[in-house]
């Protein structure tokens, strides 16, 4: 293994450059496009034999790589924010098609106010698509979900699209020490894209057709149940995974000192490294803190979740996202998973729109969380309320 | 020459009786010949062609949405490119006025500005059918539909139809056209030449949709050739940008067009609407005049 010193966007696009998409259709916004220019620049000197449409909207973007996947490429694009609210419509569609694209999501705040900084409301906006949703905690996960995205997607018994999601600028703009696979390894794994159908002329099909009330409901139970059977796909290639690459992708919720936890927190992305550490800290002087990283938000790990939890005392959620007039996303899936336990789980909305959350916050959401207060936005500036 | 004998889109489908789309589909896809591709985007074609599990289309068809067909059909060259299969096989894009005038505007003129490789057919019966008459860019002036009424205070669509031709001409397509339903070999014969056309090319297809516009289902073709030899609509071509050839006609007063349509009957009672039928005479001198189409 090489590590090597990248910048998180250089590394996806890299990544992407060893998954052979042969269509890459994208629209630049920030911070994605450190990934749709090096793309751009690996297809220009030849290092991917691929078509790149320089389109003109996110909203083409995602549309161009229905088409091109229903006839029968491996696709890639990447966006964030509001080029996702943009995409919205083609972001359903898509993924009711059962097309296999993976979309590169650099997790950003949604206007307004605008915001171009970090949290995930963008991808969270989408939970009801039928997008399996990865979140990465690292650019090593980042790139490695890619691949493993591709296999989950394209297995004739899922059929779907996955968001592969990373924190904009504090994943996409970061430098770390990459391990980035061999192309040997990446075709081993991931082969070349076989299409369940195809737009052929040799072979006609109907494709993309209205359902009458007497349809509708059987294709959305269908669509269902493929999401749920991506949970176990994920386990199965991300074991996989981690026989060929020597990265483990077999969970798709990871604890951190949670074993003997008495307060766990549940977190999403890069945030869950401030947490680890936080928790060391806080190990040390004694407490019994843990962590449980949610890596998949769509299929929702619901038992694997109440699993985890089922032995602390308090669950802590950070929410990088609120459902305004209601909590974060990721509370209200942990409450649902935890439902008759009678574990409190206190939600704390935070970090939006890139507001920094560091070792000390962590610690004063526990404490809060052991005080029985909770479901709050965290870290307010009552000075400019 | 294609071989004109293939039926591409089968009888059965749901269209009205007397339905202008339908006729002109069957004839493009003669024109358009084997080995084509079909994107088609939401609207009347779609949904009377493809209630799931029923199909008319015997070529591959693909719909998306309302307005990104012409984003979909650049996905899927770009894929055919890839894969070495352009050469041997072609796209067709078929969406109606409002998913190409109006909605669709933003995903068409991307995809014309990059040039990729097929034909885009707008069928236009002048206004959303599908939804129940209302009113588009494409809608003709003073036209009533359910969103542009006629009343007291009006005399139905008050703006121009939208000239979306020129629009891609100012692209840079290679073959713009018009077309009518009314005149199936001028309409299959620009079809193949579209086809036989490097890049991305535009028709836009008169088709007079007789549930819109009032009239009965059996006098399709009339009204589209009353179109024509009135001079509200004209079918012409332009090739690299050049007028290159125009349909002359003998022209009449826009007066019988309009007296043969429920959609215009406002300006003929309770009493005849001279100032309204005069502007709408002009839109027709105007056509006359900026193509040329009178016989001497």
């Amino acid at each position: 293994m090489t590590m090597e010193i990248m910048e998180g966007s250089i590394a996806i696009a890299e990544t992407v450059r060893l998954c052979r998409p042969q269509v890459i259709s994208a629209y630049p916004i920030t911070p994605q496009t450190h990934i749709v220019e090096g793309l751009a620049s690996i297809v220009a000197d030849g290092r991917l034999d691929a078509e790149y449409i320089c389109v003109e909207s996110e909203f083409s973007a995602l549309s161009a790589c229905i088409g091109a996947s229903a006839a029968g490429s491996r696709v890639y694009s990447a966006t964030t924010s509001q080029g996702l609210a943009l995409m919205a419509e083609v972001v359903f569609n898509s993924a009711g098609m059962r097309l296999p694209i993976v979309m590169g999501i650099a997790n950003r705040a949604i206007s307004a106010p605008l915001s171009i900084w970090n949290d995930q409301q963008d991808s969270i906006m989408m939970r009801d698509s039928g997008w399996i949703q990865l979140y990465a905690e690292d650019n090593q996960e980042a790139i490695d979900m890619h691949i493993l995205a591709y296999k989950v997607c394209e297995d004739h018994n899922i059929l779907l699209p996955a968001f592969v999601c990373f924190d904009g600028f504090i994943l996409s703009h970061v430098y770390e020490p990459i391990d980035l696979p061999s192309q040997e390894l990446v075709d081993s794994f991931l082969g070349p894209f076989n299409p369940y159908q195809k737009l052929d002329a040799k072979d006609p099909i109907s494709f993309g057709m209205y359902a009458t009330p007497e349809y509708y409901l059987e294709f959305r139970y269908e669509h269902d149940q493929a999401v749920k059977r991506a949970a176990d796909a994920i386990k199965k290639y991300g074991k996989e995974f981690g026989e060929i690459f020597g990265r483990d992708y077999s969970e798709l919720v990871v604890g951190y000192k949670l074993e003997d936890a008495e307060t766990a927190i549940v977190a999403m992305g890069s945030i869950c490294g401030t947490v680890k550490d936080a928790i060391d800290e806080m190990r040390a002087e004694g407490k019994k803190v843990g962590l449980l990283n949610l890596r998949c938000f769509r299929p929702f790990p619901s038992t694997d979740v109440a699993k985890a939890l089922a032995h602390v005392n308090t669950i802590a959620v950070l929410d990088k996202n609120v459902s305004l007039g209601a909590k974060g996303a990721v509370a209200i899936e942990i409450k649902e998973a935890c439902y008759g336990s009678n574990i409190p789980v206190y939600d704390y909305i935070l970090g939006l729109g890139g507001r920094d959350v560091r070792k000390r916050d962590i610690k004063k959401i526990v404490e809060l969380a052991e005080k029985g207060e909770g479901d709050m936005f965290y870290g307010l500036r009552e000075e400019v309320l | 020459m294609v071989d004109r004998s293939i039926e591409n889109f089968e009888c059965g489908h749901r269209a009205c009786g007397g339905c202008g789309a339908s006729s002109a589909v069957r004839m493009i896809l003669k024109g358009y010949g084997e080995n084509t591709i079909v994107v088609n985007s939401t609207g009347c074609l779609e949904v009377f062609s493809t209630p799931y599990p029923e199909t008319a289309w015997k070529t591959p068809w693909i719909h998306s949405l309302f307005e990104n067909s012409s984003a979909v059909a650049s996905g899927i060259e770009a894929s055919l490119k890839k894969q070495g299969r352009l050469d041997t096989e072609k796209i067709l894009v078929f969406g109606g006025d409002g998913a190409t005038v109006d909605i669709g505007t933003l995903c068409i003129s991307g995809a014309f500005e990059r040039g990729h490789d097929f034909t885009y057919i707008c069928y236009d019966n002048e206004a959303y059918m599908n939804t129940g008459i209302q009113r588009s860019g494409a809608t003709p002036y003073d036209a009533d539909t359910t969103t542009s009424p006629a009343g007291v205070c009006s005399t139905g669509n008050n703006l121009p139809k939208k000239d979306y031709p020129q629009i891609l001409v100012a692209h840079g397509s290679p073959y713009v056209a018009t077309a009518s339903m009314a005149y199936p070999a001028d309409l299959m014969k620009k079809v193949e030449k579209a086809r036989n056309t490097k890049g991305p090319c535009y028709i836009q297809v008169h088709t007079p949709c007789c549930t819109g516009w009032g009239f009965d289902g059996a006098k399709t073709m009339e009204i589209g050739r009353m179109a024509v030899e009135c001079g509200l609509w004209v079918n012409y071509e332009v090739i690299d940008g050049e007028l290159a050839t125009v349909k002359k006609v003998k022209r009449v007063p826009v007066d019988d067009y309009l007296k043969a349509q429920k959609r215009f009957r406002h300006l003929f009672k309770p009493v005849r609407n001279d100032a309204e039928i005069a502007k709408i005479q002009a839109i027709a001198d105007k056509n006359a005049k900026k193509y040329g189409i009178d016989i001497e």
